[in-house]
């Protein structure tokens, strides 16, 4: 709690000065709305705003999960085999280049007004970075362990499961937290694209007809929600593999 | 033996008797790794062999092998450490556990079985390394410069501990070193290798009596069969 402090001490003090410029130069609501104004509006619509935030949530859990399986299992291919290293990386590597808000519309009408061209936008929004981590975990990994452990005379998938997989977890975790940023950008670009229900749907509506204060409320809330599911992550890590965090592991 | 077009060794014929000691000495990069590989089945040799109770050695899981670096996994505790060889061949968790923890009392380390390793010194690792490797049961040890990484004085607690363990350890020994005093303090026989293409310089029985303790170190026999060993690395004379 004591380590949160500076940061809640800055948020608090940038959201004093924010107010106090909206109220001193007299800005109007529709072009920037002081802080007040904004929790005002978020109470008013609250029932509203929690309920699009529940598709928008889901959008990115299922997406980053679906990420995460993909990262993984793609880590993995790459790490064991030259052939793939050598044909599938580069190409993940260039798809990373494409804008995915480029192809977020060719999904929809693919996919439709639903969610799945929207777990699809976050999927391929998180995957990479949980890609590259646990291509590089597994790079990482102590050669010598490696021989130690064909020294006993393990086989290479007990080699693979008692050594390098966990190994591979602080890098894992590194590119999880990353990736968990993410998704919640993913969901977003994909409900304002081609949606009737979400926070990115709600956005879109509120900046037509000039509902500013919401429009920030709806932002302060997704931003929330990706703190929020950082810090789970974090927890995940601290609770599962403390060990990732000491400095010699 | 050759790689990469350097040959590394040349012509080393070598016996080790069941339950003998043997320290592996040599200049850096005279080959003692390779040769160590080759005993552990890690690598197979370009020519010639190396054989294990009549056999050829051609794939690893025959002897016990001890690097030069603990390695100790920070996900497992040293309970966990020690039992890693046995579950890495397929001994059930349970048992290899139950083992571990009986090895860990019977040489007095109980007290950090369920220890992190990174809450180890130095020293406490080596000796948890040491019997992840011993806990195998198989009846030649291969020990590659195990005390190179630590301290002067924890180094000799290790030798210390090492030759009050050896009979519990019931195998034959084969240790690689750089250090003189430590190949004669432990060993039956100094095997001292040439620089590359290494060779058998001398091959020195160890007639010092037992059971050692450090003072050996100071006796007149201890000097003569240490001027010997200096003499054949050519850092005297």
């Amino acid at each position: 709690m004591r380590r949160a402090l500076p940061a809640a001490l800055l948020a608090l003090s940038a959201l004093v000065v924010w107010e106090g410029a909206v109220r001193i130069f007299g800005i109007p609501a529709f072009l920037l709305p002081g802080p007040v104004a904004v929790f005002e509006a978020f109470w008013e619509s609250r029932a509203m705003l929690l309920q699009h935030a529940v598709p928008t949530a889901g959008e990115a859990l299922v997406g980053f999960a679906f990420a995460a399986a993909a990262g993984i299992l793609s880590g993995i291919i790459i790490n064991r085999s030259s052939l793939a290293e050598r044909s599938l990386y580069p190409w993940l590597v260039a798809s990373q280049t494409i804008p995915i808000i480029a192809i977020a519309p060719v999904l929809v009408t693919w996919f439709g007004y639903g969610p799945t061209p929207k777990v699809i936008v976050v999927t391929l929004f998180c995957f990479f970075p949980i890609t590259v981590s646990v291509v590089d975990g597994l790079r990482a990994v102590d050669p010598d362990l490696i021989r130690l452990m064909r020294s006993f005379g393990a086989r290479p998938w007990r080699i693979f499961f008692m050594v390098e997989a966990p190994g591979a977890l602080p890098f894992l975790f590194g590119g999880l937290r990353l990736a968990v940023t993410y998704c919640v950008i993913g969901a977003v670009i994909g409900e304002w694209v081609g949606s009737s229900e979400g926070l990115g749907f709600l956005m879109i509506q509120d900046k037509a007809q000039f509902e500013i204060p919401r429009l920030f409320a709806e932002i302060g809330l997704l931003s929330f929600m990706g703190v929020s599911l950082f810090l789970t992550v974090a927890l995940t890590q601290r609770l599962f593999a403390p060990w990732t965090l000491k400095r010699d592991a | 033996m050759s790689k990469g077009g350097v040959r590394i060794l040349d012509g080393v014929d070598l016996g080790v008797a069941p339950g003998e000691f043997v320290a592996l000495i040599g200049p850096s990069g005279a080959g003692k790794s390779t040769l160590l590989n080759q005993l552990a089945g890690l690598e197979v040799p370009d020519e010639g062999s190396v054989d294990l109770d009549g056999a050829p050695l051609t794939c690893p899981g025959s002897v016990s092998y001890m690097p030069q670096s603990d390695l100790l996994l920070p996900w497992r505790s040293v309970v966990a450490n020690v039992a890693l060889g046995l579950e890495a061949t397929g001994t059930p968790r349970r048992a290899a556990r139950k083992k571990a923890r009986q090895a860990l009392v019977h040489f007095g380390l109980e007290e950090f079985s369920d220890a992190s390793p990174w809450a180890l010194s130095g020293g406490m690792r080596s000796r948890v390394a040491l019997l992840r490797t011993a806990l195998l049961g198989r009846e030649v040890l291969l020990l590659d410069e195990p005390f190179g990484a630590l301290d002067a004085l924890t180094r000799r607690g290790l030798q210390e501990w090492l030759i009050g363990v050896r009979d519990e350890l019931a195998a034959t020994i084969v240790l690689v070193t750089h250090d003189v005093d430590e190949a004669l303090l432990l060993s039956d026989r100094v095997v001292v290798l040439t620089k590359r293409p290494a060779r058998v310089a001398l091959d020195l029985t160890v007639d010092l009596p037992r059971p050692r303790t450090m003072e050996v170190e100071t006796t007149a026999q201890f000097s003569r069969l240490k001027a010997r060993l200096l003499d054949a690395l050519g850092v005297v004379g």
